[in-house]
Order: C-alpha cells, then structure tokens, then sequence
C-alpha cells in the first residue's frame, strides 16, 4: 500500500537525482573554463531519464523511441564531449556562454522538478487528512 | 548527494584563480624592477592549470565520479628577455650603460587580472546557485 503512495514519487525524484548530477558536471565544466586541453562535457537529459526510469519497476514508464537501444549503464549518464564553435589555441573546449545558459536552465528545472514532487507531496498529505480537518 | 560536490568542484576552482590573481599581483607589482648585480631581473610568472578528479574511485576501468576540479599544477617563469634600456646615469646600469628591466608586459596581466576575476566570478556564483538549490531540496514537503 505505502509503495503505492510512494511511487508516484519515483521518477519525478530520478529527475532530480539526474539534474543535480548535470549541475555538478556544468559546475566542473565552469570550473575548468582556464585549464589547457580540458574538454567540456555534458550529457542528453531526455535519454538518460529514459534509461534510468525505464530501469524501476514502480515508477512512470516513459515511451521509448523505436530506435534507441536499451544498454542502461549503471554507473551514471553516458557522458559526451562538447564541440566549440570557436577554437581555442590551449585545446580547451568550454563554451562560457553556453555552460552559464545550461547551468541556469538546469537550475530552473532542479527547481521544477522540487515543485512537482511538493506537490504531489502535498496531494498526498491532503488525502490523508480527515474530512473534518481544514 | 551529488550536489555537494558542487562546492569542492567550485571551491577548487576558487583557490586556483585566486592563486592566478595573486601571480599577477606579484608579476604586476615587479613590472619596474631592475637587474640586481648578478645581472638578471625578475620574470614574469605564470600559474599552470591541472584537471583534478574529485574522487579517485574507479569502476569498470572509468572513474565513478564526473567531478572535476581543477588546481595549479606548477608556476612557470616566462623566458623572454627583459626590457633593455639606455641610461647610464641609473645606479642599476651595466657597464656599457643599459639598465635591464623585468620582461612583464603590463597589458598582458592586465588582461589576465581580469580574466582570473570574471572566472572567480562566475564560481561563485555557480556556489550561490548550488547553495540555493540545496536549500530548496531541505524543505522539500514541507509546506
């Protein structure tokens, strides 16, 4: 019964779990922005929430395209380097502009996706509550 | 939790550009020094940045964590022949009179003072996002 109450929580908290890594990857990129032949990284969200909830058994199963192959690593997101549109002399890949704009949407959606869950949180304490109770 | 990380990661790179500023202030500060009388003058330094992996960590052959810092790997000193200039009236000059001045070039720590402090910038305020974010996750469920 409680994994009923529970799972609805299961992928929203997958996101977060997958968003606040992404944060922690734009923040190494970031870091990095001045050291010689450091390649930026980043990894395709969409996908890897799909691997990673297409993995549980209570959560949200999301439609998987026909042309994608399973192969989930269990070890975190697979992780893909960044190509620059301008090059730079020391090798080093990090876009400022794009990092700082991925690094603020990303913190825009951790933040959403903390609403959902609030929210279904909260749907959740008001079906417990009794009808006589404000 | 992963977003801790967050802090070393940035805090790393905070030390390593404050370490870089530091080097300009003292490349800065000696952009006028003369030879001494062993004959040569101050050279300019630079710090060398590093990737540093957060956790050593590894599972099947790749590292566990995607965490990287980043630190100052050593301090060069710039090569390049200093300033020469005629004048055989300074005490510092040699004996066919030209004074050796220090090969720091001002406009280029200039520019890179102001690089390191726009990196500085932009960690913490990847920390202050980090620190927000984090304290949002606290009160989650809560009303």
């Amino acid at each position: 019964m409680i994994h009923r109450l529970t799972g609805v929580l299961d992928w929203p908290s997958q996101a977060l779990e997958l968003r606040s890594e992404r944060q922690r990857l734009i923040a190494s990129n970031i870091a990095n922005a001045d050291t010689p032949g450091y390649v930026a990284r980043d990894f395709d969200f969409a996908s890897a929430l799909r691997q990673a909830s297409g993995q549980t058994q209570g959560g949200w199963q999301l439609p998987r395209p026909a042309g994608l192959q399973g192969g989930f690593e269990r070890d975190g997101p697979r992780l893909q380097y960044a190509l620059t549109a301008q090059n730079s002399l020391d090798g080093n890949t990090v876009d400022m502009d794009r990092e700082r704009a991925s690094f603020v949407d990303n913190a825009l959606k951790y933040e959403s996706t903390l609403r959902f869950i609030n929210g279904s949180v909260r749907s959740m304490l008001d079906a417990m509550k009794s009808h006589n109770q404000a | 939790m992963s977003m801790f990380r967050i802090f070393e990661v940035s805090g790393s790179a905070v030390a390593a550009q404050s370490q870089r500023l530091n080097v300009v202030a003292s490349n800065l500060a000696n952009a006028d020094t003369v030879a001494g009388p062993d004959g040569t003058a101050y050279k300019a330094r630079q710090p060398l940045f590093e990737t540093v992996l957060m956790d050593k960590r590894q599972a099947g052959g790749r590292p566990l964590d995607a965490a990287v810092g980043v630190k100052v790997s050593t301090v060069t000193e710039s090569q390049a022949p200093g300033r020469r200039v005629f004048d055989p009236k300074h005490p510092g000059a040699d004996a066919e009179g030209y004074v050796t001045y220090s090969n720091v070039n001002p406009v280029e720590e200039m520019v890179n003072m102001i690089s390191a402090s726009r990196s500085y910038q932009n960690s913490i305020e990847v920390m202050n996002t980090a620190r927000n974010l984090l304290q949002k996750t606290l009160q989650m469920g809560q009303q």
